[in-house]
């Protein structure tokens, strides 16, 4: 097997410690394993002070998924106990955060997606009001990987949640009113959707799923107010669909020239070619720019689909106002290995080269930590946070993935032992940065798959897919990782195993703690400067959903988390699969086979707090 | 036993009879025989189920367009995946091959499309008897020997698997680092 990660990491810490002796003596304090953190780096949009809420799912524009709260902390955690305890009635995948906002709290459900604000200054936190959008029943036929929703978001006293089949609502925070709805996705072409928008410069950003169903991606822009599209971006076609203009300069000349999303697809591919955008947007307020991934081309079987398949599995930079594409970064050219390219980007302003550089720092599906520069789209580093065995690395000069021959895929023949699986090093679930420890938290997986390809039919409406996936965990046996990631001097710091795959986001608080959830139920506090674990509690059902920390009306600090075992990874349960067939749920079965023991389906909303005092 | 409770009892007998006496004249049926547990009945007389079911090629057909039409997509190789698993004893909506032919060609309202004007009637009853093969329903002589999909031999690890073994607070605290 191959060691990209050594030479290129001893090469990165010389130019850390040179940029560091350059740097001004802050940065000389960035010693994360010291016994005290040392407050470091600033994140892109600081916000101005800690307001105690959570009002999307990212916490900030930056994607920190950072508390500024630290009522609890090291020693004071071990004393955590709950103090809510709410069955949501839904059994299916819980992927969403709670929202909290005043003295109230928003949860959104999978489908049928059910809204419900309950009332934190009340005992047991009762429910203050409940919304049903009543989406289609069909939508659940188009959900590749469970019925998941990632959540809700808030802004201006509106609550913006998306439906399985397609629609983008507004309803009014206080009272549950329904301000709007908008009809995006067409569920008869395959779409859905499932991301949790984002508010940015009075807009709602809402993206496409459906890249296991042939359908073509994109993103929109509704006006926040009215609902109405303000512009929309697909992510294949001519340039005038993709909304590239002449502000659009990409960083190698592998992703300039016109009409590449159409030039570089076979024939007219590019109308079923994927490119869905089902992930996270971060947003920069002083740039007005917007930085989002696409997911991956269709179908998954790359010989049905030759050349490098724009503008599938990249990063695009847009002006929020227009929409207009500046940059493009395409982190698979041709993906091979369904390695949708949606994961978080985290925006800090990082010492490289002997300057701080505006950058964004995505831990990708395929196994790369990218430091991309946030103006010019030009790639810092590239570095393995998870064991990667289908690509030797990426070449800094022309930006591309440089793919190992042999775990290619094949038409009609297994390749064996491809590393990472199909849902990547990590998949959807979003990491933590904390300012404190300068590190970044990244909740991921450690799986490799035995794949097969073979021709799709397009037929609207049903997967397309033409693979055949058994995935197995990767070396050491460990299923999931928990790995600190120092992003300047680009490398681990420490790690945590995990035997089944992290599903969880993960947070950060000024407690100095780390909270993150297993797909066994335990529910996680670690030292977010040793990894050490100080505290746990076992909840009802799997967590796979992104705890969150609060002021609660009381001025003591909360933290919540949804439980509820399912999506892609936890299918198994949450949809009754049969785990005698290893090509289950698009090949995760085989990995899962023992989740049913484990645990079960179960949505419930756990809120912790240290007693009174 | 007293006079007044043999007058009682003759009376009682009496009205018994004649209740049974109405009884016969008013012989209603009205809760019929028992029916199946679910729709639709094909009749007995129909032919088809037994004939696609105890076909060899009948079924290899079926799995052939199992493959082609995508339904491997959504039920994987019977375990499930978007759709419910098929190869286990639990049927939605139901399973009769007359129940599977009309779940394919008209849907069903959780996701199910139909695949009416996308095969053929015969295609479709190729197809249920292929669905029931999945949970080894037709005879055992009709089955189809190999399956048309990838090899799926145990999947190899790269190494030994090694328990992970989860830790406690305590434990953790007490570890050097």
């Amino acid at each position: 097997m191959l060691n990209v990660a050594a030479t290129r990491k001893r090469k990165g810490a010389l130019a850390v410690v040179a940029a560091a002796l350059v740097m001004v003596p802050a940065f000389a304090l960035l010693r994360p394993q010291a016994a005290e953190p040392a407050p470091t780096l600033g994140t892109a949009t600081p916000p101005p002070a800690e307001d105690g809420q959570w009002t999307m799912p990212s916490k900030d524009f930056a994607s920190t998924r950072y508390s500024g709260l630290a009522e609890i902390d090291r020693s004071s955690v071990r004393q955590l106990r709950p103090v809510i305890n709410v069955a949501t009635g839904n059994l299916r995948g819980h992927e969403a955060a709670p929202l909290v906002v005043g003295g109230t709290m928003f949860i959104v459900t999978p489908y049928p997606n059910d809204i419900y604000a309950l009332d934190l200054t009340r005992p047991g936190a009762p429910v203050k009001w409940h919304f049903t959008p009543k989406p289609r029943p069909a939508s659940q036929g188009v959900a590749c990987c469970d019925v998941v929703n990632r959540g809700g978001v808030y802004a201006d006293g509106r609550l913006f949640f998306n439906t399985l089949d397609g629609q983008t609502i507004a309803l009014d925070a206080a009272s549950g009113r329904q301000l709007w709805r908008a009809q995006l996705a067409d569920i008869n072409k395959g779409e859905s959707i499932t991301m949790a928008p984002l508010v940015a410069d009075g807009k709602v950003l809402v993206g496409n799923s459906g890249g296991e169903f042939g359908v073509r991606g994109w993103l929109a822009a509704l006006d926040a107010g009215s609902g109405s599209p303000v512009w929309k971006a697909y992510s294949t076609g001519p340039d005038k669909d993709v909304l590239i203009g002449p502000g659009f300069k990409p960083f190698y000349a592998m992703d300039q020239g016109k009409d590449l999303g159409v030039a570089s697809w076979p024939g007219e591919q590019w109308k079923i070619g994927g490119g869905t955008v089902w992930g996270w947007i971060s947003y920069d307020p002083k740039l007005k720019m917007i930085y989002y991934g696409t997911g991956n081309p269709g179908p998954w079987n790359p010989h049905q689909r030759p050349g490098d398949n724009k503008w599938t599995t990249g990063v695009f930079a847009r002006d929020v106002s227009t929409g207009a594409a500046r940059w493009f970064y395409q982190s698979n050219p041709h993906d091979l290995y369904d390695h949708d390219d949606i994961n978080e980007q985290v925006l800090l302003d990082l010492p490289i080269g002997g300057r701080v550089r505006p950058v964004l720092v995505r831990p990708s599906r395929n196994g790369f930590m990218y430091v991309i520069d946030r103006v010019t789209g030009q790639v810092y580093s590239a570095d393995p946070y998870g064991y990667i065995n289908s690509a030797r690395g990426v070449d800094l000069k022309s930006g591309r993935l440089i793919p190992v021959a042999a775990k290619e895929p094949k038409e009609g023949r297994v390749v064996r032992g491809v590393c990472p699986a199909a849902p990547g090093a990590k998949d959807w679930n979003p990491s933590a940065y904390s300012p404190r420890t300068g590190l970044l938290y990244v909740p991921h997986i450690n799986l490799c798959m035995d794949q097969g390809a073979m021709d799709a039919n397009y037929i609207a409406g049903t997967p397309y897919v033409g693979m055949e996936v058994k995935m197995y965990a990767g070396p050491g046996g460990n299923r999931g990782v928990l790995t600190a990631w120092d992003p300047v001097r680009r490398k681990p710091v420490w790690e945590i195993k995990e035997d089944l795959p992290l599903w969880s986001g993960a947070l950060a608080t000024a407690g100095d703690l780390l909270f993150y959830g297993t797909m066994d139920g335990w529910f996680k506090a670690v030292d977010a400067v040793t990894g050490k674990l100080i505290w746990r509690a076992k909840l009802n059902s799997g967590i796979i959903s992104q705890p969150v920390s609060y002021r609660g009306p009381d001025g003591r600090q909360y933290i919540a988390v949804l439980s509820g075992v399912g999506g892609w990874s936890g299918a198994i349960v949450a949809g009754g699969m049969d785990p005698r067939d290893p090509s289950g749920a698009l090949g995760f079965v085989n990995a899962m086979r023992d989740l049913p023991l484990v645990t079960k389906a179960g949505g419930r909303l756990y809120v912790f707090a240290l007693p009174r005092r | 036993m007293s006079s007044h409770s043999r007058v009682a009892s003759a009376v009682l007998a009496l009205s018994l009879l004649g209740g049974l006496a109405a009884c016969d004249r008013e012989n209603r049926d009205s809760r019929g025989k028992p029916l199946p547990e679910a729709g639709p009945f094909a009749s007995r007389t129909d032919p088809r189920p037994a004939a696609y079911e105890g076909n060899a090629y009948q079924i290899a057909q079926g799995q052939r367009y199992f493959a082609w039409m995508n339904c491997s997509g959504c039920h994987s190789h019977g375990g499930g995946g978007i759709g419910p698993p098929l190869m286990d004893a639990t049927w939605r909506y139901g399973g009769s091959m007359q129940q599977i032919v009309d779940t394919i060609l008209e849907g069903r309202p959780n996701g199910m499309p139909s695949f009416r004007n996308k095969i053929t009637q015969q295609q479709a009853w190729q197809l249920a008897a292929y669905v029931r093969s999945m949970s080894a329903q037709p005879r055992k002589d009709a089955l189809p020997s190999r399956s048309d999909e990838m090899s799926n031999r145990d999947p190899l690890t790269l190494e030994d698997r090694q328990p992970v073994q989860p830790t406690t607070p305590e434990a953790d605290q007490a570890k050097p680092r």
